[in-house]
């Protein structure tokens, strides 16, 4: 029978990932089942309890207070785990540094230049932090979800006349004037600027651009729900006003997950007398805009959205992208058996989700999600599969209490190994992100599961099929042509971006139908 | 010197205050951006009630 411990430690306010870190190591201890390490925030409160952590000693816990909880196979076990708990500290905090700023006031003193706040606090303290750095005239990024919309609403509103951006909430990535913030991978400056609420979406763009031999002045990521009807793009709008007046940038490409009809009414009529070329990729849109406006090029996906944005300016190469082999797809489709029918797709980025379902769709291919477009499935068990089945890991059901997928890959690992067990799969779809604030090494993490689970199903005489993207440049902190070695030495197919990888799935399930 | 507010952030050099990740602020670092990295913490322990006395006295 499992058990149950806790222990609180009042006054040590740590960072999540810092944490995070610290709940892995405890998870690898033996005989532990399960393991939350949290500050005592209202929102982390109900997450214990969701796993039966309960006890009137954690309702009286601050934000303030470290609450380290594991669920182990016996008492032993769950007091030993907790007993390392010092020593583990001591490990992952040996690089970790020492500030003495503890306030936003603090850091204004510091710097009194600054002109930009990032904001990663828990979603519950972050619009007071952002409203502080507004009013005294910075930009914020805010890298932070729960972020209430009202509360969205207030501080981008607050900004839209100021000239301040507002990035955020629920923002992934920017560069602003070539310096990454959050997670962003290293590009050339160039001329094309770029905006959009989709976080890996940009990534992926400003990557694709780069490798065209362009590359990018501004990339302003707008936080997940700008373009829905409630906020109405406010820092789309700003972005576009900074854009059009900004010397460097000839050219602006807006990079979006599914939007809002009034949100694209309010758009498409600021984009009617912009003065700069203008590409839009509207990924999973309801609608398209029948005509062409003058100055605006629509794109279905995130590789067209770049081929049209260097067409445009004159700058680079749409060739410099790697073609793939086509001679691949009938060589896959025959070597699946017939029970083997199934693409799983299991996605760090959400976007990447999103697109891969407007394709598959596009190709007419019957699907589930657990982040459905209009026209696919809703998985009704995120955990369980069943036909084709796109899963965005990064959704809040993957990620509450546990590190995303783009920062750890254990959890999908865990989710490779599951889905190549099953043995309708024929396909396993991923993608990797490189970058600043990603994984070190994002294939690292799933090279053996990848590695046994092709072993055990050759074992079973089946033949899985992996095709994997990778968002990246040679640039980026981790080894890009490792990390894609690494992956063709497992025969995984491997492409230049999430939409080449997709749409050769489509070709080989249909293939597939055809045989 | 305070920051230009009449420029927009796309015209100057960043320069940052990081609240949370201390990730996000060596990263900056690493690009050469000036970082304020604040090791924040919540305010009045978090307590929502106190927080926003506190705001008000402010």
């Amino acid at each position: 029978m499992s058990a149950t411990k806790f222990i609180i430690r009042r006054n040590q306010y740590f960072d999540s990932v810092f944490l995070m870190g610290i709940n892995k190591d405890l998870l690898s201890q033996s005989g532990v089942i399960q393991s939350a390490v949290l500050m005592g925030t209202q929102n982390n409160k109900k997450l214990l309890a969701n796993i039966n952590v309960k006890s009137t000693e954690i309702d009286q816990a601050s934000a303030n207070d470290l609450i380290v909880a594991v669920i182990a196979e016996s008492e032993q076990f769950a007091e030993k785990a907790l007993g390392n708990l010092d020593q583990l500290f001591e490990k992952v905090h040996t690089d970790s540094r020492q500030v003495q700023l503890r306030t936003f006031e603090d850091g204004l003193r510091a710097r009194p230049d600054a002109n930009l706040a990032v904001i990663s606090v828990p979603g519950e303290f972050a619009a007071r932090e952002a409203m502080k750095a507004l009013e005294n005239g910075l930009n914020v990024f805010i890298f932070s979800s729960n972020v209430s919309v009202e509360d969205e609403l207030k501080l981008k509103e607050f900004a839209r006349g100021k000239n301040l951006l507002v990035m955020g909430p629920d923002c992934g990535t920017s560069i602003i004037g070539g310096k990454g913030i959050g997670f962003a991978n290293k590009v050339r400056s160039g001329p094309v600027g770029a905006i959009g609420p989709s976080g890996t979406g940009l990534q992926e763009f400003t990557c694709l651009i780069h490798h065209m031999g362009s590359g990018i002045s501004h990339a302003i990521g707008t936080g997940t729900r700008d373009l829905k009807d409630a906020i109405g793009g406010i820092t789309t709008l700003t972005a576009l006003d900074m854009l059009e007046k900004d010397t460097a940038t000839q050219i602006v490409a807006i990079i979006s997950k599914p939007l809002d009809k009034k949100a694209l009414t309010k758009l498409l009529a600021r984009l009617e007398n912009y003065t700069k070329p203008v590409v839009a990729c509207f990924l999973g849109a309801f609608e398209k805009p029948s005509e062409e406006w003058k100055h605006l090029s629509f794109a279905s996906t995130i590789d067209e959205a770049a081929e049209r944005t260097i067409a445009l300016s004159g700058s680079g190469s749409v060739e410099k992208i790697a073609a793939v082999d086509k001679s691949l797809i009938q060589h896959e489709a025959d070597s699946h058996t017939d029970q083997q029918k199934y693409l799983r797709g299991l996605f760090a980025g959400g976007s990447f989700c999103y697109q891969s379902q407007q394709i598959l769709l596009y190709s007419e291919i019957d699907l589930f999600s657990n982040e459905p477009l209009d026209g696919v499935n809703i998985l009704s068990n995120p955990e369980k599969s069943v036909g084709n089945a796109l899963i965005d890991m990064g959704d809040e059901y993957f990620t509450l209490g546990k590190p995303h997928p783009m920062i750890d890959g254990t959890m999908r690992s865990l989710r490779i190994t599951q889905e190549a067990s099953d043995p309708e799969t024929a396909i396993i779809l991923l993608d990797f992100i490189l970058g600043f604030n990603a994984s070190n090494d994002p294939v690292g993490e799933a090279i053996d599961s990848i590695l046994s689970a092709r072993q055990k199903a050759e074992s079973q005489n089946r033949h899985l099929t992996f095709i994997a993207s990778i968002t990246g440049t040679e640039e980026d902190l981790q080894d890009i042509t490792l990390q894609r070695k690494m992956l063709e030495d497992a025969q995984v197919i491997v492409t230049q971006s999430n939409c080449a990888a997709a749409s050769l799935c489509a070709e080989i399930l249909n293939a597939r139908e055809k045989k | 010197m305070m920051n230009d507010a009449k420029k927009s952030i796309l015209d100057q050099p960043i320069v940052a205050i990081n609240l949370g990740l201390s990730q996000f602020a060596e990263n900056l670092e690493d690009q050469d951006v000036e970082v304020a990295a604040v090791n924040w913490t919540p305010p009045a322990g978090g307590d929502e009630e106190m927080i926003s006395l506190l705001d008000k006295l402010l």
